[in-house]
């Protein structure tokens, strides 16, 4: 995501709400009308160099190529899954793009419905037709742990500054978490699990604060396991 | 239009029967984000009318034949709850009612950018409460901002109101009283940016002056509503000032 101007407030603006007419550039989710620019819809105002736009508040996740999503099996056909990925579109996942060599017809034995893999979208086209691949390191079939849903434009606040956020979390609850760009968040670990899952919900709830990674992080602290903690001081 | 009366509608100091002035709409309130299950959702009352509006999508348009490969198209469903009325309303689509969702559709189709989901479908869901007069126009302006709270691309939100004629008069925004014994409705919704007109009908008679009139009075109220919808959807989300959004 494109960094914003330090100096723009944040200002919350609604579809149709004037953006600005003197002649900077429509950038993501704005449009021009007779000149001007007009926001498309709910989010944050957001200005860049010469280009303002808005960053969505919600809405449905749309794929864009090389996002890593996590998808559940919808639906089998002889040479190709279909998969739910949180768009308004199933996304098909052909034969050839599993790292496995599978027969025609023999889909079934592989992937079943309701098997939770990890996807990486390769292209969206025109008419948003998707295309996604199982053909990548680290892509694969999730087995155990959980999974969490949230808004998708709220993913990139669990990720936080370059990972910031989601490294520390995997640091102190020592879990194993993937993060899909669709709102879709897995997480592993034995005792600490329950304390990942609920420091995610508290980022999806507070995701419009300030000064996130540092209460996350008192919260998470505050919620491990005091005989751990004593542990780690003995040592 | 249709019953008779021996009611004042308007006084002789042009004052109606709930203590409105001609040119006065009902107090209007609006709350965005209220169901959790949709998309987007909003609850809205106008007088004595109370609406809900949900919004699903866009999702996979389900009987297959209706999707369209160019864009995304705009599915509603308006319904009376049988007790919105005061005899019961007997319940299921009726005549009325699916006239009544096929317009608002029209008049939201106009402003949602539908080109960028093509095959998807958008449904939204009006179901009214209470009624008391000029439901369609407040489900509209329900199912608008339930719209942009789901965060649907859009160009901009629409109001609607009703103006009409009762008593001689010209009146905004009618109440039932006026509606039932009053000689005509003209139920307006605009695009405010633009002032394009998305819908407008008319049932009964009035004069080209008083239509003229009636208008310029639905459109002066439609951005008084306009404005009450925005700041409900910014109240939903003004919980911070703080910087947002890393990475």
């Amino acid at each position: 995501m494109q960094k914003r101007n330090a100096m723009s407030a944040r200002t919350i603006v609604v579809p149709g709400d004037l953006l600005d007419e003197s002649g900077m550039d429509a950038g993501n989710n704005a449009y021009v009308l007779n000149g001007k620019i007009y926001a498309g819809v709910l989010g944050v105002r957001n200005v860049h160099n010469d280009t303002i736009g808005v960053i969505p508040l919600g809405g449905r996740y749309m794929p864009t190529a090389g996002d890593t999503v996590i998808g559940i099996i919808e639906d089998i056909g002889p040479s190709n899954w279909l998969v739910d990925i949180n768009a308004p579109y199933p996304a098909p996942l052909h034969v050839s793009e599993v790292p496995w060599k599978v027969e025609f017809g023999d889909t079934s034995k592989y992937l079943n419905i309701g098997y939770v893999v990890m996807l990486k979208v390769l292209m969206v086209d025109e008419s948003k037709k998707i295309q996604v691949t199982m053909k990548d390191s680290g892509l694969r079939r999730i087995e155990g742990g959980q999974l969490v849903e949230m808004p998708h434009s709220k993913v990139s606040r669990v990720i936080g500054k370059s990972g910031s956020m989601i490294q520390m979390i995997k640091n102190l609850t020592d879990c194993r978490i993937f993060v899909g760009q669709n709102g879709r968040i897995w997480i592993d670990g034995n005792d600490n699990a329950e304390i990942a899952v609920e420091a995610i919900k508290m980022i999806e709830r507070e995701a419009q604060s300030g000064n996130l990674t540092e209460r996350v992080e008192n919260f998470i602290k505050s919620r491990l396991p005091q005989k751990e903690k004593d542990d780690r001081e003995e040592y | 239009m249709s019953g008779q009366t021996d009611m004042v509608l308007v006084d002789k100091k042009g004052m109606r029967i709930d203590g409105r002035k001609t040119d006065e709409h009902r107090p209007v309130h609006i709350e965005a984000g209220v169901l959790s299950n949709a998309d987007g959702s909003a609850y809205l009352e106008i007088g004595k009318n109370k609406v809900l509006a949900a919004v699903y999508g866009p999702r996979e348009c389900h009987p297959r034949h209706m999707q369209d490969p160019t864009k995304a198209i705009i599915q509603c469903k308006y319904n009376m709850q049988a007790f919105s009325v005061s005899d019961r309303k007997r319940p299921g689509p009726d005549r009325r009612s699916i006239e009544i969702s096929k317009i608002i559709a029209e008049a939201l189709e106009k402003v949602v950018l539908t080109e960028m989901y093509p095959r998807a479908s958008i449904d939204v869901y009006i179901e009214i409460l209470q009624a008391n007069a000029g439901t369609r126009c407040a489900g509209l302006t329900a199912a608008s901002v339930a719209l942009a709270d789901a965060g649907i691309p859009m160009r901009d939100i629409i109001p609607a109101v009703a103006a009409g004629k009762a008593d001689g008069h010209v009146l905004l925004d009618l109440n039932k009283e006026e509606d039932n014994y009053g000689e005509a409705d003209v139920p307006l919704a605009i695009v405010p940016s633009t002032d394009e007109i998305v819908l407008l009908q008319m049932d009964g008679n009035m004069t080209r002056k008083e239509f003229d009139k009636a208008l310029d009075m639905a459109f002066g109220a439609c951005h008084e509503i306009y404005e009450i919808q925005k700041t409900a959807l910014k109240k939903r989300y003004a919980v911070s000032k703080e910087d947002g959004e890393d990475e």
